[in-house]
């Protein structure tokens, strides 16, 4: 398996990464050395093994149903890096 | 509606139908998810996406869906584990949806539906848990997008059908069963208008007797029960015309409009998202214990199908009867205290299935808004069982009911509808029409017993409908036999 530079392109396209020409060869190669490290993990018979999709053996603990006090208006806008009186204010999304 | 019979082509769909939870608290996140309030005032650090927030599984997410589950004959699984659906849009700051992917906590189920002519099984492939993504508004400001997050991390969950539809009529019904269900389990309130529901629909053609599917369209933004009907409706016939006139139809998501009645397209294959699904590092996997199921099957309501065969057996309703009461788990309940109170199933499931219905119509209301209570309903069919009322009586107390809370027979006295029994007046009353009608009553004599209403009608109107119609009936045929 190998990653073409249009791969990483597209790649970088759905992260919302901007490479340039130099990035794109460097991340290929990076990439396929990686992957190439993956073939040879491949080798081993794993057919038996369970995938392990978290690394420590906890299950998880749920949460009461219960509503607390939300952040204040105020507080949940102060971090935006633009915001009205009332919305967080974007570039206009046009899909 | 027609009912699509094209001799050469069939449908078929799948529905994924989403709906919202009637939780407390968000699904990873201790806040309530109450829609109407300021925007961005029902928000954690976890909704806003901020660096350092952990998601916590709330408990009644899991325990719903697993309701969900088993109502509909679905297996749980024993593990399942949240999955990261990776996008990047405005009104998802963190940059990914927590759902589920490979391993849905439900699955394998299945629910039957009942149209006219026949019934029909539906598959369920899976039930899975998800979040919702928050509110953006483009046409407010003309130069940018508003962010609502209120609510962002709604919890959801998406039940996915199997490819086992096959007309609009179908996947109607399927909704409606949905909807049924979800509200007897009391986990989502079925609102489609209001977005507590929501349905995207696949939809193919293919010749009649061909295994294999076509190509599919994916359809969206169909905010009520009839606009899913009609956009698969219209969505058969475009792509059957298509096809017929030589053309393919095209993997694409289409948006239906209301305004235009028709669908368009909205995205292709080609820009269809990579969601790059990966297990959700920050979540453990959730496990169901036997004993967890065990505890939810406990809770589990009679749902309507049991409850429906339940009313006909223990109070002798009409198989029709028994559909129209159970299909609204909060109408059928009504009707259970109506006729408990009254001690009197039949008079209930008539008012009922007549009168509360009729005003539910007309008002467009759910019973949970009628205003009259089920012990006020008792009351009045007890003042008619008594004899104190008549039927027109009954139907004008019954109307004056929903603008006050005067009792039955308070309203009775009030507007002077208790009904006259005392035989000294009913026989003057009956002597005088029989006096002023000689014509009918010769005919009535001769053999024409019809004429009996008549004579009652003339006495209800002399007495402003007081007169006690079973007494005058009697009077009449003593008299004049």
């Amino acid at each position: 398996m190998s990653v073409s530079e249009k791969e990483v392109r597209y790649v970088a396209d759905l992260a919302r990464l901007k490479l340039s020409e130099n990035e794109v060869n460097s991340l290929a190669k990076d990439m396929n050395s990686i992957l190439g490290y993956m073939d040879l993990l491949n080798e081993i018979d794993t057919s038996n093994v369970e995938p392990l999709e978290h690394v420590i053996d906890l299950n998880s603990r749920l949460r009461k149903d219960e509503a607390k006090t939300p952040l204040s208006h105020d507080e949940a806008l102060k971090n935006a890096p633009d915001a009205d009186s009332d919305y967080f204010r974007v570039p206009k999304v046009i899909e | 509606m027609s009912t699509i019979a094209h001799e050469r082509f069939e449908a078929v769909i799948g529905l994924e139908v989403h709906a919202q939870l009637l939780t407390n608290s968000k699904a990873f996140a201790p806040v309530a998810p109450i829609y109407g309030e300021a925007p961005n005032t029902m928000v954690t650090p976890l909704c806003l996406g901020h660096p350092g927030t952990l998601p916590v599984v709330n408990e009644n997410l899991v325990r719903y869906i697993i309701k969900m589950g088993l109502a509909t004959n679905c297996s749980v699984a024993e593990k399942s584990i949240f999955a990261r659906k990776n996008y990047f849009y405005p009104d998802l700051p963190k940059g990914y949806q927590i759902s589920q992917f490979d391993t849905p906590i439900c699955f394998d189920g299945y629910l039957d539906i009942e149209l006219e002519e026949y019934n029909k099984r539906i598959g369920l492939t899976r039930i899975h848990m998800e979040e919702d993504a928050g509110k953006s508004i483009h046409d407010q400001d003309p130069y940018n997008t508003l962010v609502d997050l209120n609510r962002a991390g709604t919890p959801l969950i998406e039940i996915v059908s199997e490819p086992d539809l096959r007309t609009p009529q179908e996947a109607y019904a399927y909704l409606t069963k949905i909807k049924q269900i979800v509200q007897y389990l009391e986990i989502c309130d079925g609102n489609m208008e209001e977005g507590s529901l929501r349905c995207d629909a696949n939809v193919s053609v293919r010749p009649r007797g061909r295994e294999k599917f076509g190509t599919r369209t994916e359809l969206k933004n169909m905010n009520s029960f009839r606009n899913v009907e009609k956009a698969i409706e219209f969505e058969i016939y475009r792509q059957i015309e298509l096809i017929e006139s030589g053309g393919e139809v095209v993997q694409q998501t289409r948006l239906w409009d209301t305004s235009k009645n028709q669908t368009r397209i909205m995205r292709s294959k080609e820009e269809a998202h990579d969601y790059r699904y990966f297990p959700e590092p920050d979540l453990p996997p959730i496990i169901v214990t036997t004993e967890l199921l065990d505890e939810i099957k406990e809770e589990l309501p009679e749902l309507a199908d049991v409850r429906q065969k339940r009313f006909a057996e223990e109070y002798g309703m009409s198989e029709v009867d028994a559909v129209t009461i159970t299909e609204d788990r909060y109408l059928a309940d009504f009707f259970e205290e109506v006729a408990e109170a009254a001690n009197n199933p039949k008079a209930a499931s008539n008012l009922v299935l007549s009168d509360v219905l009729r005003v539910l119509n007309e008002q467009s209301i759910n019973i949970k808004e009628f205003n009259v209570s089920p012990a006020r309903l008792a009351e009045l069919i007890k003042l008619k069982e008594e004899d104190k009322i008549n039927s027109s009586a009954m139907q004008t107390i019954f109307d004056a009911m929903l603008d006050n809370e005067k009792s039955a027979e308070e309203l009775a006295k009030e507007m002077n509808l208790i009904q006259v029994s005392d035989t000294g007046f009913l026989e003057e009353l009956v002597d005088e029409i029989i006096a002023n009608n000689p014509d009918e009553v010769e005919r009535f004599k001769a053999g024409k017993k019809q004429l009996m209403g008549f004579f009652v009608g003339q006495a209800m109107k002399a007495s402003k409908g007081k007169a006690n119609p079973k007494m005058v009936t009697q009077m009449v045929a003593k008299k004049l036999n």
